[in-house]
């Protein structure tokens, strides 16, 4: 089991490699710093020697890859190649082009982050097991084909439209919570039940099909129908049988998502405020910050190879079929 | 002997279509005696017993019938009622045990459940009667196997743990739907063993589903032939056996081994010669992934070919018999040895060079269903070859070609344009062996080219087969984990046991004088009608 | 007038032509007519079909694009000049609904302005009030006719319409007859698109059904204009992402060896950075190149539409990777199967396995995927817009709708047609696409058709 995490890990850094140059040729090669300058500064103000300012200011003046100038190490090391990407791999992800240190940032914003994506994950998982237990629990009548049918419909409707409809109702009419903002401090709850309620409702549509095709799957297997020939009730197959095997696909499914609940949700965070790394992100994106955007990119892909990992632990784990003795 | 079951006049149909599965069948379950129910697939015998169990799926409704267990009619129960029959006094095991135990509970704890369904048990005291289960159905240190999940066990302790479930509550009624079809013969013989005995110690009522003619014949008392939805003969299995009344009872016993006819030893020129071939796949361990040790499929099997000989390879499966045939057509690396094909080397040569020896050594694969590729028409997949090996025919002379090899295979010319869904199992088997004889090949390698067909069929396609041989003069590697066909069809016989061929000699020879004793326990579980 | 061709039209209309195509060789078929046979005998499946195709068919229309002439300047010695405002085929049959612009918002079947607006009275006395629209209900005599003057010319749009529709529906019904698939279902909804679409072409001539947005535009015309991006957008991005997706998973799956560990790589590297970052920089990468390259563009029109189509590039390029994954795998799979090892044996060449054995085996996936991604991608631009990296503002679509008006409920009273609009139309294709895409994975896929049992 240790050998094959190891192993797992160490895959993982050619990912990272690849994941670093890809963000590198994207950021500058295919756009050059130049092109950067004069967008940041508008084209109104474009100089030759704002551009230049702007690129000393902000560590974009040095060569890409090999810096003749300077001697020894520093012919490497004093790179943009060197500076902006390979420090990554330490998490020294510098400073925003706005200045402010974006380690910083992060570790600040991605409690928020967490405070909000944690329990509608939580919450999500939990109800569309429920709902999908119930559809199934009237498998075969016409309950479970309309169903089936809102399911669709709930997915057919935009994310956007399930935020702005909660605000709305919840908030503006019914004046139940605020419409947006967040304190940790005082009653963060009050902040915290909208975007989760709006998230929960959201993920419906596409979580419970989801699950009751996997319920249905299980539902066909032999062993259902030799738990029948035992006697069994239909009710007692449903929860103690068809419930833990295709509990297996629904944990593996999902776990690979608990490493990125870091990142939050970009959508929820923008419209509820919620200081978080998803609203920092989108944010970033506005101002056109490659630096932040660049650190997001690395951030992310090392959360969701971590994730891959746990899927795979968590496959022997839950699986007994697989589980390495 | 007291009626345990009594079924009457059953009938089921496809709800949506109408179309009848099952027409009026009627038996009866006597305690302390195995009833068979025998028919090949399609024929309705286990629709038949998931509808006396009312088991069936939602597609297929009981129309008319009823079934009787003590008195009592099962199908005017309430489901709770029902629920509380199945399981205390009338039991099911199924086929392929390893799909029908829920892979995600222990083997005990799947016992188990039946008795805390039914009886009072529970805590150590359920336990012990597991355990005491376990013995009964000789599973080995059954305390240890309590907790073992169902992949952990072999398939024969799967079904034992099968047949201990269905036995926990003491039912009076046992329904068997094909218990030992996917078990390899010898794991077969005891699993039968195992029933019978129960039968008579426990007075067990015992319906046995089955497609196999041995199985009956050895385990059964009464027998019952069923064919399209209806019981078209019934007799005790003695009777049965010596006095069949209907042709198509008459076609199914004679599927059964005869083993006093052997084809005379064959002592042409060599064509493919082996010589200590072995086959092994890495194992890769730790964090480099690095060969630490190989699986020997095949471990140093030499043995030789004539023209115009059969050769049967027979072994269980994973002995290796398959991968020496796939290797002999370089479809696997082959790891040490030699193959000699018409006096050269096979086993070095690029994929370019080994193209002129493709036109002489061709493959029938075991499940016709996916040895075809579904979008292509049948005339496409017969000349696929010729177009492949450049045999310099036009399009016409092709289609002329595919016409006449469908005839000599008999098969009317113009299914040349269905395509292979549209075809039964036996007519794809026949399309794949023409497609094999397009390019006139010297060898054709059988992979169990008929364990995927019903009985009745087999025999047809077998017939084909020897009089092709008698015609082209073609040489067949035939590989089956069956023996019982062997005597109509083989020269020669070499038996494979893990990777090795641990004895060859003719046919007669392997059959009636075996010497290694795997041969013998091979041999032991083939039915046959001498022996009774 | 002056015909012009986008990059993004031309490409729809190869789409199409491929399509056509491709459904006319999996016709030969056998087996994959019964799919498609299947999808059809259920009346969701013609009902969802036809709406779809009308969307389809509202986006081609959408997509013949020109120019008119201006009038000739006097003494200008014959030359023509042409309006910078590209028309589309689509905009003639709406019978210039778009170009009744009023000042700002206006609720649906108004007369007056949402704002209120400084005035003067005839003695010069100031005062506020809502102004009168430009373009709604100027034929009324009194305010109060309007609500039967509105059901008055609703019914003679129906009527229209129903004459209209019975003529399709009697020619279809002569060419079809002795079918066995429920094409009833299919004029039913064909009848209600049309009477709808009549409905609303007529009476936009004398009210804004869907209201005015904050620039005045007609919502309803707006709305309609929104089809052709979504629809597009819908195609294109899995029409780049098809090949990459299938060449690299079934060589992967083929070769395995080095080539396999090389594909999957290349998968797990790109899915391992968060999508929406990467489609963002992607997209503001290709923006600063626009901005500092307008002399690329002559006119506004074509500056959108070569960011739509970066964007739809972007996509296809970003979210090959779950294709991919499903394709190899079923490659594997195929290349256990008989019919492979007995193309080995007769030593046909590995291209030749590759296209004749194992791609039209997985183009079930392939077709699933399509229909699959359809709706995804049409729901993922109304986010993408309102990150601000999708759509180009200036082209009418669903997000950039929801975009400019998601801040107007706010106000009191709430300002929800533009929202309502957007909702509509892009709930109607979602919806559609959504319920056709699972009768063809049910028809399709051999797996879910065996095991998820449903009706």
């Amino acid at each position: 089991m240790l050998a094959y995490i190891i192993r797992r890990l160490l895959y993982a850094i050619p990912i990272l490699v690849g994941v670093n140059l890809l963000t590198f040729t994207l950021f500058f090669v295919v756009n050059s710093p130049e092109d950067m300058a004069v967008s940041q500064l508008g084209q109104k103000y474009v100089t030759p020697e704002a551009i230049q300012a702007w690129k000393r200011k902000n560590g974009y003046d040095l060569p890409l890859f090999y810096n003749p100038q300077a001697d020894g190490a520093g012919a490497v090391t004093e790179t943009i190649f060197f500076s902006k990407s390979l420090k990554l791999f330490v998490f020294d992800f510098g400073r925003s082009e706005s200045g402010r240190d974006i380690t910083t940032d992060v570790s600040t914003r991605m409690w928020p982050s967490l405070a909000v994506a944690l329990p509608t994950f939580v919450v999500g998982i939990w109800v569309n097991i429920c709902v999908a237990l119930l559809v199934v629990m009237f498998h075969a009548t016409r309950l479970d084909r309309w169903a089936v049918f809102v399911f669709v419909a709930l997915m057919s409707i935009s994310y956007l439209f399930y935020i702005i409809g909660g605000q709305y109702l919840v908030a503006k009419t019914w004046k139940l919570v605020p419409i947006s903002g967040f304190n940790m401090e005082s009653q963060p709850w009050k902040f915290l039940i909208l975007p989760v309620l709006v998230g929960v409702i959201a993920g419906i549509g596409s979580g419970a099909r989801w699950y009751r095709t996997l319920f249905l799957e299980e539902a066909n297997q032999d062993y259902v129908r030799t738990a029948r020939a035992k006697g069994a009730s239909e009710i007692r197959i449903l929860f103690r049988h068809i419930l833990p095997n295709a509990l297996i696909p629904i944990l593996t499914g999902v776990v690979v998502l608990i490493p990125s609940l870091f990142m939050g949700s970009l959508l929820i965070e923008s419209f509820f405020g919620i200081p978080g790394l998803g609203s920092y992100m989108l944010d970033a994106i506005n101002a056109q910050d490659f630096a932040i955007v660049r650190s997001m990119v690395f951030i992310g892909s090392i959360l969701y190879i971590i994730g891959l990992i746990l899927t795979d632990i968590s496959y022997t784990w839950a699986d007994p079929r697989l589980r390495l003795d | 002997m007291t009626v345990a079951m009594q079924v009457q006049n059953l009938c089921v149909q496809v709800g949506e279509t109408g179309e009848a599965i099952v027409r009026g069948v009627s038996f009866e379950l006597r305690a302390g005696e195995i009833f068979a129910l025998v028919g090949e697939s399609g024929s309705g015998k286990s629709v038949t017993s998931l509808a006396a169990m009312r088991l069936l799926p939602n597609a297929l409704q009981i129309t008319a019938g009823a079934v009787h267990v003590a008195g009592q009619d099962l199908f005017a129960l309430s489901e709770a009622n029902m629920q509380s029959v199945r399981g205390r006094r009338v039991a099911m095991i199924f086929q392929n045990a390893m799909s029908a135990l829920n892979p995600v509970q222990t083997a005990g704890d799947q016992v188990a459940e039946t008795l805390r369904l039914h009886t009072r048990l529970a805590g150590a005291a359920l336990r012990a009667r597991v355990v005491q289960l376990f013995a009964e159905v000789g599973i080995q240190d059954p305390a240890a196997r309590y907790g073992f999940f169902p992949h952990q066990l072999s398939g024969g302790q799967q079904q034992r743990v099968m047949i201990a479930m269905a036995l926990a509550c003491e039912p009076d009624i046992l329904i068997a739907d094909e218990p030992t079809t996917s078990l390899d013969v010898t794991i077969q013989q005891q699993v039968l063993g195992l029933i019978r005995g129960l039968t008579r110690s426990r007075q067990l009522a015992v319906l046995l589903i089955t497609h196999d003619m041995g199985v009956v014949r050895h385990t059964a008392d009464e027998v019952a032939v069923m064919y399209r939805g209806e019981i078209i003969e019934r007799a005790p299995v003695a009777e049965f056996f010596r006095n069949p009344r209907e042709a198509y009872s008459r076609r199914l016993i004679a599927a059964l081994p005869d083993l006093t006819h052997f084809h005379d030893a064959w002592d042409g020129p060599a064509l493919l010669e082996l010589d200590e071939v072995k086959v092994h796949f890495p194992i890769r361990k730790g964090i480099l992934q690095r060969v630490v040790d190989y699986t020997r499929a095949v471990d140093g099997v030499s043995l030789t070919i004539g023209r115009g000989e059969t050769y049967a390879l027979v072994g269980e499966s994973g002995s290796g018999k398959s991968t020496l045939g796939r290797a002999i057509l370089h479809l696997e690396p082959v790891a040490a040895g030699r193959i000699t094909f018409q006096g050269q080397p096979l086993q070095s040569l690029s994929r370019r060079a080994m193209l002129p020896f493709r036109k002489q050594i061709q493959v029938v694969f075991q499940n016709p269903n996916s040895s075809m590729n579904p979008r292509l028409t049948v005339g496409e997949i017969i000349s696929e070859g010729m177009d492949s090996l450049g045999m310099g025919l036009s399009a016409a002379q092709r289609a002329e070609r595919v016409g006449a090899l469908l005839e000599r295979v008999q098969l009317p010319a113009d299914f040349c344009d269905r395509h292979p869904h549209e075809l039964s199992g036996g007519q794809l088997q026949r399309v794949a062996i023409a497609r094999a004889l397009a390019v006139e090949p010297q060898l054709i390698i059988c992979d169990e080219p008929t364990s995927a067909l019903d009985v009745s069929i087999r025999a047809e396609v077998l017939d084909l087969l020897q009089e092709l041989q008698r015609e082209f003069g073609v040489s067949y590697l035939f590989i089956t984990h069956d023996l019982s066909i062997v005597p109509s069809l083989a020269h020669r016989v070499g038996v494979m046991q893990a990777g090795r061929l641990v004895e060859q000699g003719s046919a007669e020879q392997i059959l009636n004088h075996p010497r290694h004793p795997y041969t013998r326990a091979l041999l032991a579980s083939v039915p046959r009608l001498d022996s009774a | 007038m002056k015909p012009l061709l986008l990059w993004s039209d031309i490409l729809i209309y190869l789409l199409v032509v491929a399509l056509c195509l491709f459904f006319l060789q999996l016709r030969r078929d056998p087996q994959t007519r019964e799919h498609w046979r299947r999808v059809f005998s259920s009346r969701l499946g013609m009902v969802t079909c036809t709406l779809i195709m009308a969307y389809v068919g509202i986006a081609l229309l959408d997509s013949l694009h020109f120019r008119r002439a201006l009038d000739p300047v006097t003494g200008g010695g014959g030359e023509i000049y042409y309006d910078n405002k590209v028309t589309s085929v689509l905009d003639v049959m709406l019978a210039g609904m778009g170009e009744r612009f009023e000042r700002t918002y206006s609720a649906p079947f108004a007369l007056q302005s949402f704002e209120k607006q400084d005035k003067k009275d005839e003695h010069g006395v100031a005062y506020r009030d809502f102004p009168l629209l430009e373009h709604a209900g100027r034929h009324l005599q009194a305010p109060a006719d309007r609500w039967p003057d509105v059901l008055g010319k609703s019914l003679e749009a129906l009527l229209l319409g129903l004459v209209l529709s019975a003529a399709v529906i009697g020619l279809q019904w002569y060419c079809l007859r002795g079918s066995a698939l429920p094409w009833s279902a299919s004029w039913l909804t064909q009848a209600g698109v049309i009477c709808v679409g009549v409905w609303l072409v007529s009476i936009s001539r004398y009210y804004h059904v869907l209201g005015t947005d904050l620039g005045g535009a007609d919502v309803a015309y707006q709305s309609i204009k929104g089809v052709r991006t979504g629809v597009l957008l819908g195609t294109l991005s899995t029409l780049i992402m098809l090949p990459i997706a299938v060449s690299l998973g079934v060589m992967a799956g083929y070769f395995k060896g080095w080539v396999d560990d090389v594909v999957q790589y290349l998968y797990t590297t790109l899915s391992s950075i968060p999508g929406i970052l990467l489609i963002a920089a992607s997209v503001l990468l290709f923006q600063v190149y626009i901005d500092l390259h307008p002399d690329y563009f002559s006119i506004g029109l074509e500056k959108a539409d070569a960011r739509f189509i970066a964007l739809c590039f972007i996509l296809g390029v970003t979210s090959w990777s779950s294709l991919c994954r499903l394709i190899r795998a079923e490659t594997l799979k195929i290349s256990q199967l008989g019919y492979v090892q007995a193309a080995h044996a007769f030593g046909v060449s590995n291209s030749r396995i590759l296209l004749r054995h194992v791609v039209p085996n997985v183009s079930h996936i392939i077709l699933i995927t399509f229909v699959l991604d359809f709706s995804a991608l049409v729901l993922a631009e109304a986010i993408l817009s309102y990150i601000g990296v999708g759509i180009d503002p200036n082209m009418a679509s669903w997000g950039n709708m929801i975009n400019g008006a998601r801040s107007e409920l706010s106000r009191e009273p709430a300002v929800w047609w533009t929202l309502s609009g957007a909702f509509l139309f892009m709930f109607g294709l979602v919806l559609s696409a959504n319920l056709f895409s699972d009768l063809v994975r049910d028809a399709f896929d051999p797996r879910s058709a065996a095991g998820s049992g449903t009706p």
